[in-house]
């Protein structure tokens, strides 16, 4: 018998996160789907305002912040459904590693893929809109690091059990959509106002309900994670 | 599940049997630390196994009818998951090694999806030994294996048992357990109800003894 | 077994000849149903309409009762059951976190018609994003989300984790969204809704809503009390028939 070191919690969580990169790297069918599903959103929601009326800068944030946390959900049922096919995930619980990691290291894989459809679909916002390039990429991508955060943690945990349950895809939505309101308000408001040359000041008080709320439910579902996997 | 008192030493191997539903899997399961007891202890290498055993939990190897194997990942890259998540320290020789002993060599870079169950079935017994696990759980192994295949699990059994790990065996099929068991047990509606060492036992007359017992219990 | 089931049900074991159907008159909601009727109608007829709302104010005395009730007592014990739920794996629990959603989503609705009903003639306009107007919906879509899930999960203790799980964070996001919309109200000039000075309350009208307090009170603990008492029967029914198979 060979002596074994079992990864640390965080050595484990990338090779879990590594791993499901990998396998999405393959299909990419999450990914592109989210990414058409955005692009499209934020075309046709250009096209049902009047842009007389409303200008597109004034559109742009909340189409933009509504349209991430809708793509994000189709993709994040993906995380523990791939684990579910062969029961893969009694080979993580089975492996020495510990719930937190296996949480955090879906929790990344997540983030890395919901970044990945942001970057591609804030310049898109930007260029569709009408937005001025450089100081608009910095604010929408700034504002975007902490709605990820926050809309990772809190899918990531709810797809744990809703993967588990009957209408599962339907169910992800009803559950984690009314959670996603402290993300989107706040996202969509700041952004709107630091897009127009508001100083970054008059905008703190959401950037502050932004990362408080990445805190609070960061480690709120690292706590919850092990109740919504034991058998 | 009651009243279930087992143990399985280091170099033993248990074979139980047992109809469907007789509580077998959730045995293992059990033994496993994949299903919390509502009363009673596992024990693995005298530590209690329970919540965040998590070292423990790492000498565990189980094999059960789901493969637990990634289907767009090749074969190698399952095994050295595997290996690397249980902190093997060299995973690519122990990976190496795994696939040997199952005759996966040339198979290595194929994707799992695109393999036969059989050959599915040897991956996924790769993946459950790569990290040489002290307790071996096996819930019917030879399920879609090939003679080939069930000549290669034997072997590969009877080394582990050799190299000192404990298995236990749940099937269906007195032959098969009873040729690689040093204990046998049978298991009825979740209770044990024969539990002997094979050594002096007669594999006919076990096999007609289990029959008799298994529909007695049916009727 | 739980033991508030021992005095109506004969253990399983045997001794089946035994049993005795469960008696169905609930003499706590009938109180309670008398009680929010007498309320309702000391309301409607023995109440000085108020000088500035006239009739419309009286529906307050639903509404605000309502609300009190689901939003202080029902959500909180969604939340705190669940919590002890996954502290002491207690069924019982369980049942008490699953009967209060439901009977806070029963109170929320009620807070979220009557609400626009006096808004009509009084703001002027069914709806309006007024701050507890807001959270009270949001707190509404997420009880309909959590009788939901309970009912998409077949495992017994699954769902109770789950509901407990969801219960718990629920909890913790109510606070998000009040300030959410707080901020989006402040930072934003609101279209203008007449907005009418709290109602100065005659000591009768204050007598009527304490009343009202009171009844809405009793029905609760009666709903709750119900509520309870049948989901224990459902469970003990099930856990027969899973049993017996």
């Amino acid at each position: 018998m060979t002596a074994l070191r079992p990864p640390g919690t965080l050595a484990a969580a990338l090779m879990i996160a590594r791993k499901d990169l990998s396998m999405e790297y393959r299909t990419r069918s999450a990914f592109f789907s989210s990414l058409v599903f955005s692009l499209l959103g934020v075309s046709i929601f250009y096209m049902v305002w009047d842009p007389t009326a409303v200008r597109p800068i004034d559109m742009a944030p909340g189409v933009l912040w509504t349209i991430f946390a809708f793509a994000g959900m189709l993709g994040l049922h993906r995380a523990f459904g791939l684990e579910l096919q062969t029961r893969a995930m009694d080979g993580l619980l089975l492996a020495p590693v510990s719930r937190e990691a296996i949480f955090l290291g879906k929790a990344l894989a997540n983030l890395v893929y919901v970044s990945a459809v942001l970057a591609v679909t804030i310049p898109a916002v930007v260029l569709f809109y009408n937005l001025e390039f450089g100081s608009g990429l910095l604010i929408l991508g700034g504002i975007g690091v902490l709605a990820a955060i926050g809309l990772v943690t809190v899918g990531t945990l709810f797809s744990s059990m809703t993967v588990h349950t009957r209408f599962a895809e339907l169910l992800l939505p009803m559950l984690a959509l009314p959670f996603f309101i402290p993300v989107v308000v706040p996202a969509a408001q700041a952004s709107a106002k630091l897009l127009v040359g508001a100083e970054l000041q008059t905008v703190m008080p959401w950037i502050q309900v932004l990362v408080a709320f990445d805190l609070m439910f960061g480690v709120a579902c690292v706590l919850a994670f092990p109740f919504t996997i034991e058998d | 599940m009651a009243d279930v008192d087992l143990s399985i030493h280091a170099g033993e191997c248990l074979a139980l049997f047992g109809p469907n539903g007789a509580g077998k899997t959730t045995l293992l399961r059990l033994l496993a630390g994949l299903l919390r007891p509502t009363s009673g202890e596992v024990r693995l290498l005298g530590v209690p196994l329970k919540g965040d055993a998590a070292a423990e939990r790492g000498q565990v190897g189980l094999i059960s009818h789901q493969s637990m194997l990634y289907d767009v990942l090749t074969v190698a890259e399952n095994i050295a998951f595997a290996a690397r998540l249980h902190g093997v320290p060299d995973a690519d020789a122990a990976t190496e090694d795994a696939m040997a002993r199952l005759g996966l060599q040339g198979r290595e870079l194929t994707p799992v999806r695109a393999l036969s169950r059989g050959w599915q079935q040897r991956v996924s017994i790769a993946r459950a030994i790569v990290h040489g696990p002290a307790l071996v759980l096996l819930d019917e192994p030879y399920t879609g294996l090939d003679v080939a295949g069930a000549r290669a699990l034997t072997q590969l059994l009877l080394a582990l048992r050799e190299a000192g790990a404990a298995l236990a065996l749940v099937t269906h099929s007195v032959d098969e357990g009873l040729a690689l068991a040093t204990h046998a047990a049978i298991m009825l509606d979740g209770t044990i109800r024969r539990h002997e060492p094979t050594a002096s036992l007669d594999a006919v007359e076990y096999a007609e003894s289990y029959r008799r017992l298994v529909l007695e219990v049916a009727a | 077994m739980p033991d508030t089931l021992a005095h109506s049900l004969p253990t399983t074991g045997g001794g089946r000849t035994a049993e005795k159907p469960v008696a169905v008159f609930d003499w706590l909601m009938a109180i309670a149903v008398v009680a929010v009727s007498a309320v309702i109608a000391r309301a409607i007829w023995f109440t000085p309409p108020e000088a500035l709302q006239g009739e419309a104010q009286k529906i307050f005395y639903i509404h605000v009762p309502s609300a009190v009730v689901g939003l202080y007592l029902a959500c909180p014990l969604v939340a705190i059951g669940g919590a002890m739920y996954l502290w002491l794996r207690d069924e019982r629990l369980d049942r008490l976190a699953e009967s209060a959603a439901e009977i806070a989503l029963v109170f929320l609705s009620i807070v979220l018609v009557t609400g626009p009903l006096w808004g009509k003639p009084i703001w002027g306009t069914w709806w309006t994003w007024d701050a507890r107007l807001t959270s009270t919906l949001f707190l509404w879509f997420i009880l309909l989300g959590y009788t939901v899930l309970r009912g998409a999960i077949e495992d017994r203790q699954q769902r109770a984790r789950y509901s407990a799980v969801l219960g718990i964070l629920a909890a913790l996001l109510v606070p998000f969204i009040h300030l959410s919309v707080r901020l989006f109200r402040t930072m934003h000039p609101q279209p203008i809704v007449l907005t009418p000075d709290k109602p100065k309350l005659s000591a009768e009208m204050g007598l009527t809503l304490s009343l009202a307090f009171l009844a809405f009170s009793v029905l609760f603990v009666a709903m709750l009390r119900g509520r309870l008492k049948y989901a224990a029967l459902r469970d003990h029914v099930e856990a027969r028939e899973s049993g017996d198979a």
